[in-house]
C-alpha cells in the first residue's frame, strides 16, 4: 500500500513536471493566458487527478465519475495540461489554446472539451456548482465526490460565502475545495488588495474542515486529500499554501506573471529550468 | 373563472415530481410564496431551501444539471435574476445546462409590496441571453401545460410566474407547444400580440373594438422566445397593423421582441402596451395596472391609433 502511493506520488510529479512544460508552451504560444496561477496550482492538480480523481477517459460522462470544477477559470491550461496527462486531450492540441479551431478555448467551455463538466471564467460561481453535484450524488446514494479549485482572490466575491454556508448545511461531506493560497491577485497581493484576515477561522466558522498544507509538498497534498475524504461529518477545504509561478525562478512571486505570456527567450530559459528537474 | 398562476405551478410541479424522479426543486427562503412548499410536502428529499442566496441557488441548480437531474430553480423573479444573471449567462446558458429558471411574483403581481419587488425587467434580461427560452402562459390553465413543456424541453429555461389569481382565457383543448403561439381570436383589422394576464385583457378590448365595427386577430405569445414569427408574420400580412401588451416595461419584453421582427421583415403601425420606464408604486394589483396604462380600455385606444396610421 505504502509503496503503492509512493509510486503514485513519483508518477505525479512526473505528471506536474510535463503540466508545467505544457502550461508555459499554451501561453507561450498563445501570447496571452494566466501562467502564475497555473503554475500555482499544478502540484495540487497532479496529486488530485493521478491519485483521486475516479474518471474515464473513453467516458467522459460516465455517470459515476467524480467531479472536478475549476472555479479560478483563467487558469485552465493547467487544467488542459492535467486532461493531457489523463488522455483526455491529445499532446498536440496545446497549440490549440485560445485558437478559434480546436477544443482549448481561453476559458473552461463544457461544450468544447471532454472531462469539463462546467463553463467558469466568472469567478465564484463553481463553490456552489459543486455542491449541486454533490447534493445530487447523495440524493442518487453514490460515493461521488465533488473537488473545487478556488483562488484566494476569487474568495472576495459573496458567492463563495453563500455557497460555504449550503455546503456545510447540507453537511456535504463530499465536497472538497482547494484555495490555492498563492497570496497574489491581479492588482497585486491579496493583502493589499482586501485582506482575507484569518483564513482558516473563517472556513471553521462557517463548519468546515480545514485541512492547511503546504501545496507543493506531495505528501501532505495526498494526506489532506486522504483526510479529506475520510472526515464524514461536513465539508472540507484545503487551504494550501502555494507559490504563484512556481517551477519557473523569474516567475515565482511576482505577480506580472498573473496574466503575460513568456517570450521566447524566457520560454527557453523556464523549459531549461524544468528540464534540470526531471 | 380565476386561477393564480403560481398555484397552478406549484400542483403541475407536484404531479411531475411524482412522474420524474430526476426533478428538484430549490428555493431562496420564498417557499410559501412561491407554492414550492407544496412539493416540499410531498417531496422533502427533492426539496432544497437554500436561503436567502440567489446567486448560489442557480449555479447549485447547474451543479445539479451538471449530474444529471432536473432542476427547478425558484425565486422572486427580480431577486433572482438580478442578483443572479451572470450566473445565469454562465453556468446555464453558456455552460447549456437543463435548468428550468422559474421567477415569481412577476410584473406588478407582488402589488402592494410595491417596486422593490416588482419585476417589469425580467423578460429583457432573459430574452438577451443565447439559448435562453422565455415563456409566460396567458393563464392558471395554459401555466399547466407549459410547466409540463418546459421540463420536457431539453435546455435554460426562464418561466414568469404571477401571484395574483387572473382569469382564465384558455380552453382545456388548446395545444401547448413552446415556440408555437395561439391564435385566441381571428380578425382582419389588427393584430394584438399579448402574453400573461394580458391576453384576457386583448380580449375585452377586442369585444369593445368589435362593437366599434374593428375586427382584432388576438396571438397568445406564450414563448416570448424563440418568437413564433410565421405565425406573427401570418397574420400582420393580413392586418397590416399591431398592438402588443405585456406586464413588463415597455423596453426589451415583448413588445420590443415583436418590433425587432418586424421593423425587418414587415414593418407596420405599432403601439407597444406596457409599463412606462418609470419605477412602480405601491397599490392593489387592478390599481397598478390601471396606473401603467395595462388595462384593456388602452389597448383599444391603441388599436384605433394604429388603424388611423394605417389609412393610405
Ligand atoms: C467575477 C470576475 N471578476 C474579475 C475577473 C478578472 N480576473 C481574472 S483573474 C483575477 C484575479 C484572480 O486572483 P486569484 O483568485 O487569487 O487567482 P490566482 O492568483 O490563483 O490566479 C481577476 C480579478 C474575473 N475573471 N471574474
Amino acid at each position: 500500500m505504502l509503496k503503492d502511493k509512493e509510486e503514485l506520488l513519483h508518477q505525479a510529479r512526473l505528471t506536474a513536471n510535463k503540466m508545467r512544460k505544457n502550461i508555459l508552451l499554451m501561453t507561450h504560444r498563445a501570447k496571452g493566458g494566466h501562467p502564475g496561477g497555473c503554475l500555482s496550482a499544478t502540484d495540487l492538480l497532479a496529486v488530485l487527478y493521478k491519485c483521486f480523481m475516479r474518471i474515464d477517459p473513453q467516458k467522459p460522462n460516465w455517470p459515476g465519475r467524480d467531479y472536478f470544477f475549476l472555479s479560478k477559470g483563467h487558469s485552465v491550461p493547467a487544467l488542459y495540461a492535467i486532461l493531457i496527462e489523463m488522455g483526455f486531450l491529445s499532446e498536440g492540441e496545446v497549440e490549440d489554446f485560445r485558437e478559434m479551431e480546436g477544443r482549448l478555448p481561453a476559458y473552461p467551455s463544457c461544450e468544447d472539451t471532454p472531462g469539463i463538466d462546467m463553463a467558469s471564467g466568472s469567478l465564484g460561481q463553481g463553490l456552489s456548482v459543486a455542491n449541486g453535484a454533490a447534493l445530487a450524488a447523495k440524493l442518487n446514494g453514490t460515493d461521488q465526490r465533488a473537488y473545487v479549485l478556488l483562488g484566494d482572490g476569487e474568495l472576495h466575491e459573496g458567492q463563495i460565502w453563500e455557497a460555504a454556508m449550503t455546503a456545510a448545511h447540507y453537511k456535504l461531506n463530499n465536497v472538497c475545495a482547494i484555495v490555492d493560497y498563492n497570496k497574489l491577485q491581479l492588482d497585486g497581493s491579496v493583502e493589499e488588495v482586501k485582506s482575507l484576515g484569518d483564513l482558516k477561522a473563517k472556513w471553521e466558522s462557517f463548519n468546515w474542515h480545514v485541512l492547511e498544507i503546504d501545496g507543493h509538498d506531495y505528501e501532505q497534498i495526498y494526506q489532506a486529500f486522504v483526510e479529506a475524504e475520510q472526515y464524514r461529518k461536513g465539508p472540507s477545504v484545503l487551504i494550501a499554501h502555494t507559490v504563484k509561478g512556481k517551477g519557473v525562478s523569474f516567475m515565482e512571486g511576482e505577480a506580472g506573471w498573473h496574466c503575460a505570456a513568456p517570450t521566447d527567450e524566457e520560454l527557453t530559459k523556464a523549459l531549461k529550468e524544468l528540464s534540470r528537474v526531471c | 373563472m380565476l386561477i393564480a398562476p403560481r398555484e397552478a405551478y406549484a400542483q403541475t410541479l407536484v404531479e411531475l415530481g411524482t412522474e420524474n424522479k430526476d426533478i428538484v426543486v430549490l428555493d431562496a427562503d420564498v417557499a410559501k410564496a412561491s407554492m414550492t412548499v407544496l412539493f416540499q410536502e410531498k417531496f422533502p428529499d427533492r426539496f432544497f431551501d437554500l436561503g436567502i442566496s440567489e446567486s448560489d441557488l442557480i449555479c447549485t441548480g447547474a451543479g445539479f444539471a451538471v449530474a444529471g437531474k432536473l432542476p427547478f430553480v425558484n425565486a422572486y423573479a427580480n431577486f433572482l435574476l438580478g442578483n443572479g444573471w451572470e450566473q445565469i449567462r454562465l453556468s446555464i446558458c453558456y455552460a447549456n445546462k437543463n435548468v428550468k429558471i422559474i421567477g415569481h411574483n412577476i410584473g406588478a403581481s407582488s402589488g402592494k409590496d410595491g417596486p422593490t419587488h416588482f419585476s417589469l425587467e425580467d423578460i429583457a434580461l432573459m430574452r438577451v441571453l443565447p439559448r435562453m427560452t422565455v415563456v409566460e402562459p396567458a393563464d392558471g390553465l395554459e401555466m399547466k401545460k407549459a410547466v409540463r413543456a418546459i421540463a420536457e424541453h431539453v435546455g435554460p429555461v426562464y418561466l414568469r410566474v404571477g401571484r395574483e389569481a387572473t382569469p382564465v382565457v384558455t380552453q382545456a383543448e388548446d395545444e401547448f407547444e413552446l415556440g408555437k403561439a395561439n391564435i385566441v381570436r381571428q380578425g382582419r383589422d389588427l393584430t394584438i400580440v399579448a402574453c400573461g394576464v394580458m391576453v384576457a385583457k386583448a380580449v375585452a378590448a377586442a369585444e369593445e373594438l368589435t362593437a366599434a365595427g374593428i375586427e382584432a386577430e388576438i396571438i397568445n405569445m406564450h414563448t416570448i422566445k424563440p418568437l413564433d414569427r410565421d405565425t406573427l408574420l401570418q397574420s400582420v400580412q393580413k392586418t397590416g397593423a399591431v398592438v402588443t401588451a405585456e406586464e413588463h416595461s415597455v423596453i426589451g419584453g415583448l413588445g420590443s421582441a415583436v418590433a425587432e421582427f418586424l421593423a425587418c421583415s414587415r414593418p407596420v403601425p405599432l403601439r407597444i402596451i406596457g409599463s412606462p420606464d418609470k419605477f412602480g408604486i405601491c397599490g392593489t394589483y387592478e390599481q397598478i395596472h390601471q396606473a401603467f396604462g395595462l388595462t384593456a380600455e388602452r389597448i383599444a385606444q391603441a388599436a384605433k391609433e394604429v388603424l388611423e396610421q394605417k389609412k393610405p
